[in-house]
């Protein structure tokens, strides 16, 4: 096959960017080596490049067990010590990367090359060629796998092989948000960031889609499944009181489900989630939906487990709502059975309109998008299509008890949207809040450590606490945030000086630190000893001034299970 | 009776009476380097090499008092209680010396800590056969394989250059004694004038002082104008990296010289514009070579990843075994404690 690129040293070129973008602590930077890189790659890498930034990774074909595999046959290493490196540096690809051996002079010699395509692995192949032949290798069978990857390994230093597994294994995330991806693209291409983000979502293939169509938008992503970038809000910190007028501002109630675009568009239905990941087939209830809306609708809001078969209480909401917990099981699965559409079926409390009879309509103010959707959503008349109800206030102090109402309701607080803002692209400051109810807290005794993964690697980071039943501890949840670096340092010191014992990567740690975990909501469960399961728990703080005997018990989770579990 | 043995003021060799590296204060210590982890105040009487000593001066100087020091040159034998003491090179940071101890027959080498690379400064590392090896660990794991010195060196005055183009201030994190003499010695082509923090002016002439040959440096004062410093390239220790000082720079980069550099997130951990992987200490090889080449029938393991080293060790068929010790384990944690400002 002949290189489609002529672009020598692309894959030196992409394994740059990422050690700039990976390493820069200034924005400024990380923008000019994006410029950079937007003005001096290849078109077919450009591509790849979005790809992989927004999440499109084509699927494995060499799976992390063989990777680990080959390079311990070139190391010669056990694999106790293999574990032991990657448990320190906490991501398998930089592993592997540090521990081959750097590049002995010249690729391996010429005449035991195989006179395949492969041997074309040498120095200054595209980002696309690899990408291309990493695909490709879906259809061949293990040595052929494993003579690619060791001879690319061969031909790399250390920086490009670190890409080189990256794009095995996935999961780039190197300091630096999409956003700022689709900042520098609008400004390298002249076109409108919102436009770009647009145009660069949605379902589009890497390696068919060239560089000017992905930004001009024609033969991107097919036009009639593409979602629109979400608008984020905000958290509120301290009172509403500073947003002024409260005549000014809509109220709803904020939902722990997944936030959605349902598209209707054509002659069909299509779910997008805010990780732009295409959801359609997780939610065949949906599909009831297609007939009941007009084409051309977008509608952003929650995909949410919801109950409607109780009669609802005057002033309650018509509808129930059922715990995130209760979505996972329906999210995790591949196929989706009669029992579990009846155990949990899913719903979508609709909030905004973000496109009507196919026009786009973020731009016009909330109050205009809202009209518009009532009437929508009335006129479908869907059981599981349900609209946000808006939690009427005239004063900001009867908002904040409506607030205090919000887990009864099974929500998590209030979302604050100013009546005349239009829909914008992501995270934006000024007119849309969310207003989160206290957490829920227990304090805890820390007993197990485990070492962090990338900006923690090598710190003891990720940790498991334990409330009192009796004289025993059961351990109930994991926490990996909420510390400071000086925090974790100090705790990592600990763990270092008052290990038990070792299980593998995990360490033991005489129960002595009392910390308060926070955390959104808590369910029963089979699957963890403790009996519960609590949704986003996180440290709140370090309780110095508390030592284990003075933590919480079971009973104590065991009563919030009973009061907010439901 | 072993000729050292491990006791919780540090390694003694009750033969020869005296500690080596105590951590507590001793009647008698023999000092590998003045790194603040092996060299701690308060002892009687201090034994080591003649370019160790006016470092002993500058940091374990209490109310002024210099400690009791007698310094000795590389190979140089000195009889203590009838036990053969003598130094030799382990090319950590300048003056620093492996200890080798012979009774009766009997040899064992204390590595302090070391590097087998010659960074053309602290003398050529040289393998010393004995029968027991104590060796440090700080990298002991094979993923910490530095480059070689002229790579990493071409690298920062890359990085050094890149930055006076855009007219930043090229702020390199190393320790006072050992790395920032290094990067002297790396930026001498460059010609450029280098500044530096109070704590290595306080290191680097002390060593000048004691004639070892260095480029000149700046040292940064109160009254330094900080438009002086605009583009220019400063060398500070790790404890100047979160603290006031570094606010007179107008623009920098950040660029820290540790081992620790090797894996990325520490580099994003510490919040580094750069991170360059240069290390005093030996990498994997380095340290398995060196255990290799002295031949020794026993090796006791210190500071660092003990438990993997010595693992490894007894899987090739060397017995090794793990010893507590109060050595930094941290390249940076010695570094800092090291600065004393």
């Amino acid at each position: 096959m002949q290189a489609t690129e002529n672009s020598f040293g692309g894959m030196r070129q992409f394994a740059s960017l990422v050690a700039k973008l990976g390493t820069s602590t200034k924005t400024n930077d990380k923008l000019s080596a994006l410029d950079r890189y937007f003005n001096e790659a290849a078109d077919a890498d450009k591509v790849w490049m979005i790809a992989l930034f927004s999440g499109r990774r084509p699927k494995r074909t060499v799976t992390t067990t063989q990777l680990w595999e080959w390079c311990r046959e070139i190391t010669g290493l056990p694999a106790w010590l293999f574990e032991e490196s990657y448990h320190t540096v906490g991501d398998l690809a930089e592993t592997i990367a540090l521990l081959l051996p750097e590049r002995p002079g010249p690729a391996s010699a010429p005449a035991e090359e195989s006179q395949t395509e492969r041997s074309q692995a040498a120095e200054g192949e595209s980002l696309a060629y690899y990408l291309q032949a990493l695909m490709r290798l879906g259809k061949e069978d293990e040595p052929a796998k494993k003579a690619f990857v060791q001879q690319c390994w061969a031909s790399m230093n250390k920086e490009e092989r670190f890409v080189f597994n990256k794009l095995i294994t996935g999961g780039f995330r190197i300091g630096i948000s999409q956003q700022t991806v689709v900042n520098a693209l609008a400004r390298t291409a002249g076109v409108d960031a919102a436009v770009v983000a647009h145009r660069i979502s949605g379902d589009w293939d890497a390696a068919t889609t060239p560089f000017a169509a992905l930004l001009s938008g024609e033969g991107a992503s097919s036009e009639v499944s593409r979602p629109y970038p979400f608008y984020l809000a905000y958290a509120l910190e301290g009172e509403p009181a500073s947003l002024g007028d409260p005549g000014e501002w809509q109220a709803e109630w904020k939902w722990d489900g997944i936030r959605g675009q349902l598209i209707r568009r054509g002659d069909i239905l299509v779910v997008w989630s805010r990780g732009e990941e295409l959801m359609t087939e997780k939610f065949p209830e949906y599909q009831e939906f297609t007939g009941l809306l007009p084409a051309g609708t977008v509608l952003d809001g929650e995909i949410i487990g919801l109950r409607r078969d109780e009669p609802a209480a005057p002033g309650a909401l018509p509808f129930a709502v059922l715990p995130f917990a209760a979505l996972q099981t329906r999210i995790g699965r591949k196929n989706i059975t009669k029992k579990n559409l009846s155990e949990v079926p899913v719903g979508f409390i609709a909030y905004d309109l973000v496109e009507y009879a196919g026009e786009d309509w973020r731009t016009r103010p909330l109050t205009e998008r809202r009209a518009q959707l009532e009437k929508l959503i009335a006129a479908a008349g869907h059981p599981l299509l349900v609209l946000s109800p808006v939690v009427d206030f005239n004063a900001w102090e009867a908002l904040a008890t409506a607030r205090e109402g919000s887990r009864d309701r099974g929500s998590e607080g209030i979302m604050l949207k100013r009546r005349s803002s239009p829909y914008q692209v992501g995270r934006k400051r000024g007119d849309w809040w969310k207003w989160k109810i206290d957490p829920l807290v227990i304090d805890a005794v820390l007993v197990y450590a485990q070492k962090g993964h990338g900006r923690r690697s090598n710190l003891y980071t990720d940790y498991t606490f334990a409330v009192r039943d009796g004289d025993q501890l059961v351990t109930f949840a994991k926490a990996y945030s909420g510390l400071t670096d000086k925090e974790l340092a100090e705790v990592d010191a600990f763990v270092k000086k008052n290990s038990l014992e070792k299980f593998g990567p995990v360490r033991t740690v005489k129960p002595e630190l009392v910390f308060e975990i926070a955390f959104e909501g808590i369910a029963a469960s089979a699957r963890h000893k403790s009996g519960v399961a609590l949704r986003f728990p996180r440290i709140n703080r370090w309780r110095k001034d508390k030592t284990p005997a003075d933590i919480d018990t079971l009973g104590a989770l065991k009563k919030m299970l009973e009061l907010y579990g439901k | 009776m072993a000729l050292i043995e491990f006791t919780d003021r540090g390694l003694y060799c009750a033969s020869g009476q005296f500690y080596i590296d105590p951590w507590r204060p001793v009647d008698k210590a023999v000092i590998t380097h003045a790194h603040s982890d092996h060299a701690r105040a308060g002892s009687g009487a201090y034994l080591c090499h003649r370019l160790t000593k006016p470092l002993l001066d500058l940091r374990l100087s209490l109310d002024g008092v210099r400690p009791a020091v007698q310094s000795v040159e590389w190979g140089e034998a000195v009889f203590l209680n009838g036990v053969r003491v003598s130094l030799h090179p382990a090319g950590h940071v300048i003056g620093a010396s492996q200890v080798r101890v012979e009774h009766n027959g009997d040899v064992w080498v204390v590595s302090g800590d070391y590097k087998t690379e010659d960074d053309g400064i602290s003398g050529a590392f040289e393998p010393l056969p004995c029968r027991v090896f104590i060796t440090e660990s700080t990298f002991g794991l094979p993923i910490y394989n530095w480059k070689p010195q002229t790579e990493l060196f071409a690298g920062v005055r890359d990085w050094v250059a890149e930055n006076r183009a855009q007219d930043r201030t090229s702020v390199l994190i190393a320790y006072s004694l050992g790395k920032a003499q290094r990067l002297l010695k790396a930026l001498e082509p460059t010609g450029e004038k280098i500044y530096v923090h109070g704590a290595i002016d306080n290191v680097h002439q002390a060593l000048v002082g004691a004639g070892v040959a260095l480029p000149p440096v700046e040292r940064i004062v109160p009254d330094t104008p900080k438009e002086l410093l605009r583009g220019q390239v400063v060398i500070a220790p790790a404890s100047a990296e979160d603290s006031a000082w570094m606010r007179r720079f107008p623009s920098h980069s950040l660029g820290i010289c540790s081992g620790w550099m090797q894996v990325r997130g520490n580099m994003r951990r510490r919040n580094a514009d750069a991170g360059f992987a240069m290390s005093d200490h030996a990498d994997w090889k380095g340290l398995l070579a060196a255990i290799a080449a002295t031949g020794a029938e026993k090796v006791y393991v210190t500071h660092g990843f003990q438990a993997v080293l010595t693992r490894y060790l007894n899987e090739l068929g060397i017995a090794a075994a793990e010893v507590r010790t109060e050595f930094g384990d941290d390249e940076e944690a010695s570094g800092n404690a090291g600065d004393g400002e």
